[in-house]
């Protein structure tokens, strides 16, 4: 097998060296019985190019954004990624290297991470961030658990905006941790009143901008309601990119803004993996979930990068941590930083412009359709269409005519009566064609 | 005049009156290492004996505190969240964590005296 | 440092040939840089509702060329799989097959969106039937849920089906102890902790595994579930879990299995035959998806039949000819939005493809005959907690043989450093004094594992005579000495700022 470099003979005389006659009496003696024979059921190993056919046949049998006009977004955005990032992530020094517990040679990884907490604490509005949680769902699950902590109040409000995925993930953690969750009503035209329902028993508010349906919000009114009541204000955004044009959340009084870090030099992947981005004030630091990156000295007086305030984390504090979390998603997070690098402020900025350029260019184009009418007022690259018409069948129809249309609302939240709403994205790879092969396409069929 | 106590979890009272001021001992933050964060009780804050009074971090460990008596908070050692190490440098003097008012003092007769911590930390 | 080096010789700039210091990206980049050239936005009205943007963000960018100097010279300050021997025990630090970067990087399963009709992803989906049949087979298990992202989110998603379990019994208000043995994973008694279970530690005997004698003591109709390692944290393999099964099953609750060392297992015995109800599995350990220098993992669990109906959101069901998922009212409800690490998921595929079923038997054969080949090779020096015995995939000392030498634990791992070597796992697992945990895994040739034991015994040696200075000083020659952790800790500066002057 071309990844084991032991060979017959190398393993004889191993064996030979600890006294054993075979591996089937090592394993005997190691475990008080003999290993399994026979191969369970798996067919035998293949060559690079076997593996290479086989896994090709199965990317095929998907439609891959590359091959079609493509406007999906809910939670996960496709940019285009400059290829140095993918590159620089692919160096064996950063692929293949640990959790930096060795910092005298893991400084890359950590000086990394503080480039990461830094970037990400600029573009939130926030005073400090950490190196990352799994994605933005979980990260947003997190940010409950420790506002929870912080209020010592065990009961959190979401927004009917935020990603219902997001909301679900919340309540599975609440259900199981024994907390109570108020969940608003879907709130399609961002016209919910959440300050009416803040009162003093919150621990916090859970609000997404732009929200699941593409509205823009201004959160500094539920931040001020916040306060009044010693409730958190959990800020959450899914495209980051947005952060590039719009009021970050920290400038609108936001205690823990999380999100979702994908659409800035991650693939697509199927909706995994991604990054989650955490940041929050430096007063609630030592209730922060997740890894953090510190600066300090060595022994010479240089400048470097350790691991920090670990005594949060599980591996020392075990059932009193601030989180199970342990592996994070370091490799997306380099990904991330590099691509930020690459756009800088005023790539950034530009970026997003594009996109919401490119969304005001669709929306009008949209707008002129019968059958079509459009439901948001203040959006970014990301808008909810009401079809006349069930939004999934739609879909599928133009899907058959290779242009993936959106994400029909239905999609994630079934039964709620919605089953015409379609979200509809667009970023700076939507071309003109794009859009007149979506603007054709549904004049067509509804 | 004060006495000071000491407990077997290297904790020592000096109580004057019926106010004790508690932290570790020379021996506790000797065993903890460099003391990096103190977290400790919210002033007025009513402690049982056996409670965590607070909790102690070096870099790689995290210590409870227990109450050794039942009290009030009425002081915590505010210094200490600025300075960390006063903990190694004074433990038993500028690096003390928090001033309770007694509500049993009948509970000091279970604590030993400096010499019994001493026999104490000798079977160590 | 660089003593040896003449006043005169001393570089000038901080670098040292191929060693090459590099500022912080706040320091060299500028606000009016970027590195990607963009169209000029459409003509347009802006829709934002009058929350633009008003501070500018202070976000530096850099040129390409700047870029890729940054970040290459940033990697090399790390330590690699690729570059050498990486013995983290509990870690699992194998080969990265780069076919499967490859792999994962195909349009067809990098550039789809979670959301599209199922009907355009059907090879993705069927890419996940196939990983799950693979899985359940090495396991001998009913039921899997893929979509945790990571081991201690895994422990999570068990836990929870456990939970649900007990509470569709009616048992919720009486079953809330998990117990853990002390020698666990600080992520389970957190992950138990996290769902409101309250972790009761169980010691193990003097041979440094669980005994049934022990344990049976502690099980009751409060148990929920026993969390055990196999094999454990000491790289020794838990005789007694099938009998602990059975009482835990007996008195009414379920079996966690941490399967973080499944590495030591896979082909050589199923968690399915000794009892196990639910299990994760850690893709970036086991099955050789990149570590990428903390993260991202994934961490699909696999579930008994007691447990199978608990099974999270999305579940994958065939539907005629079709794949489909199942993505509301199933099981305990959805612990991630989208399906999982559909990128791991590749990975992993490729990783299983390639050896086939006896490839993998033969990969966990290696490691475990590379950890007790260590060990045997080391036993005379070095000290064993439990004592000179068989292990599986790594190998447990402690500080013991150092004793009065004056060197720790941490001296003795700095040292290795200046070596070559990323040391072993240290102080862990906690139930081993000044533990060092070393796992070479199946990776390694025979003649690194003789090099790295002749680096290990040069030390000892070194140790043994009392050179303890030599010790506390290491590493002289890696990019940094020592760092003051303290001082990180006592006043944490977390991100960089803009300094006056």
């Amino acid at each position: 097998m071309r990844y084991h470099p032991l060979t017959s003979a190398d393993r004889e005389a191993m064996l030979a060296a600890i006294g054993f006659a075979s591996f089937e009496d090592l394993f005997t003696e190691a475990t008080g019985t003999p290993p399994l024979a026979g191969d369970l059921g798996l067919p035998p190993g293949k060559s690079e190019v076997e593996v290479e056919r086989h896994l090709l046949r199965l990317a095929e049998n998907n439609l891959s954004a590359s091959r079609a006009p493509f406007f999906l977004g809910a939670g996960a955005y496709r940019h285009h990624i400059p290829a140095s990032v993918d590159h620089l992530i692919q160096r064996s020094e950063f692929l293949t290297s640990y959790t930096p517990y060795q910092p005298e040679i893991s400084q890359g990884t950590l000086q990394h991470l503080f480039e990461f907490q830094t970037q990400v604490a600029l573009l939130t509005g926030m005073e400090i961030a950490n190196a990352s949680m799994y994605d933005g769902s979980t990260a947003c699950a997190e940010a409950m658990l420790m506002a929870h902590r912080l209020t010592k109040r065990r009961k959190a409000l979401l927004s009917g905006g935020l990603h219902p995925h997001y909301a679900k993930v919340a309540g599975t953690v609440a259900r199981m941790a024994g907390d109570e969750i108020m969940l608003a009503p879907p709130d399609v035209t961002a016209s919910e009143d959440l300050i009416g329902k803040i009162d003093d028993s919150l621990s916090c508010v859970i609000v997404q901008t732009p929200d699941f349906f593409g509205n823009l919000r201004d959160l500094s009114g539920i931040a001020e309601a916040c306060r009044r009541h010693g409730a958190l204000l959990v800020a959450v955004f899914t495209e980051a990119v947005s952060l590039g044009l719009v009021t970050p959340p920290g400038e609108m009084g936001a205690d823990i803004v999380v999100g979702e870090g994908q659409s800035i030099g991650n693939a697509l992947n199927f909706g995994g993996p991604y990054v989650g981005l955490f940041a929050t004030r430096e007063k609630y630091m030592r209730q922060m979930p997740g890894r953090l990156c510190g600066e300090t000295q060595d022994l010479d007086g240089r400048r470097g990068f350790v691991l920090t305030l670990a005594t949060r984390e599980q591996h020392i504090r075990r059932d009193k941590a601030t989180s199970n979390i342990c592996t994070n998603s370091g490799l997306c997070a380099l990904a991330f930083s590099i691509h930020l690098t690459l756009l800088g402020e005023i790539g950034l900025r530009k970026l997003a412009r594009v996109n919401h350029a490119n969304a005001v260019l669709l929306k009008e184009r949209l707008a002129e359709l019968d059958g079509v009418e459009i439901l948001n007022k203040a959006f970014f690259n990301e808008f909810t269409l009401r079809l006349k018409g069930d939004a999934a069948r739609i879909v599928e129809a133009l899907a058959r005519r290779g242009v993936l249309a959106g994400v029909p609302v239905s999609r994630l939240l079934p039964g709620a009566g919605l089953d015409d709403l379609l979200l509809v994205a667009t970023t700076e790879l939507n071309t003109d064609d794009d859009r007149t092969a979506l603007v054709t396409g549904l004049r067509e069929i509804i | 005049m004060s006495t000071t106590y000491f407990t077997a979890d290297h904790e020592f009272l000096k109580v004057e009156g019926d106010i004790a001021v508690v932290g570790i001992t020379d021996y506790a933050q000797e065993q903890l290492g460099d003391i990096v964060f103190v977290e400790l009780p919210s002033t007025g804050k009513a402690i049982e004996k056996g409670a965590t009074l607070a909790t102690v971090e070096s870099v790689k460990a995290a210590s409870e505190v227990y109450a050794p008596v039942s009290g009030e908070v009425v002081e915590v050692n505010a210094a200490l969240e600025e300075a960390p190490g006063t903990v190694n440098a004074d433990p038993q003097g500028a690096g003390w964590f928090v001033k309770l008012r007694l509500t049993n003092k009948e509970e000091l007769a279970s604590l030993l005296d400096a010499c019994a911590y001493d026999a104490h930390l000798k079977t160590l | 440092m660089l003593d040896h080096v003449h006043e005169a010789q001393r570089p000038l700039a901080g670098g040292r040939a191929l060693d090459l210091e590099e500022p912080l990206l706040f320091e060299i980049g500028r606000t009016e840089v970027s590195g990607v050239d963009l169209d000029e936005p459409a003509p347009h009205a802006s829709q934002l509702g009058g929350l633009e943007r008003k501070m500018p963000i202070g976000l530096p960018g850099l040129s390409e060329p700047e870029t890729m100097r940054h970040f290459v010279r940033l990697s090399r300050l790390n330590y690699s799989i690729d570059a050498g021997l990486y013995p983290l025990g509990s870690c699992t630090m194998k080969h990265n097959p780069r076919l499967n970067e490859k792999m994962a990087r195909l349009s067809g399963f990098a550039d789809i969106h979670p959301l599209q009709p199922q009907s355009t992803v059907q090879g993705a989906l069927e890419l996940m039937r196939q990983l799950a049949d693979w899985l359940l087979k090495l396991t001998n298990m009913e039921a899997i849920a893929l979509s945790p992202k990571a081991g201690a989110h895994g422990e999570s998603c068990g836990l929870m089906a456990i939970k649900a379990a007990i509470a569709a019994k009616g048992e919720g208000e009486t079953r809330r102890t998990v117990l853990v043995p002390q020698s666990a994973h600080g992520t389970n008694p957190a992950s138990a902790a996290l769902l409101g279970f309250t972790a009761q530690p169980v010691p193990a005997g003097p041979d440094g595994i669980l005994h049934f004698e022990d344990v049976e003591k502690l099980i009751g109709p409060h148990v929920a579930a026993i969390m055990l390692t196999n094999p454990n944290t000491c790289g020794l393999f838990e005789r007694d879990a099938g009998r602990i099964a059975e009482a835990v099953h007996a008195a009414g609750g379920y079996f966690y299995c941490d399967g973080a060392n499944f590495n030591a297992l896979a082909g050589l015995t199923r968690p399915g035959d000794f009892g196990v109800d639910a299990m994760h599995l850690n893709l970036h350990k086991t099955f050789s998806t990149p570590h990428g220098g903390g993260g991202p993992g994934a961490g699909p669990v696999v579930l008994s039949r007691r447990l199978a109906p608990f099974a999270p959101a999305p579940a994958l069901v065939q539907d005629g000819a079709n794949l489909r998922l199942v993505e509301d009212g199933q099981g305990f409800g959805r612990m991630t939005a989208f399906h999982g690490q559909m990128g791991m998921f590749v990975r992993a595929l490729a990783y299983m493809l390639a050896h086939g079923g006896d490839g993998l038997r033969q990969a966990s054969s290696d490691a475990v005959l590379s950890a007790n080949y260590l060990r045997a090779a080391l036993s005379d020096l070095m000290t064993q907690p439990f004592g000179d015995r068989a292990c599986m995939h790594e190998a447990l000392f402690d500080e013991e043989w150092l004793s009065g030498t004056g060197v720790s634990t941490l001296d003795f791992a700095k040292a290795l450093i200046d070596e070559g070597y990323h040391p072993m796992t240290i102080y862990f697992p906690l139930v081993a004094h000044g533990a060092m945990l070393i796992e070479p895994t199946e990776s390694q040739p025979k003649a690194a594992l003789d090099a790295f034991v002749a680096t290990l015994r040069r030390l000892g040696a070194r140790a043994l005579a009392k050179e303890a200075a030599a010790f506390r000083e290491a590493p002289l020659h890696a990019p940094r000495r020592r760092l003051d952790e303290t001082q990180a800790a006592r006043k944490p500066v977390l991100r960089w700022t803009h300094k006056a002057g």
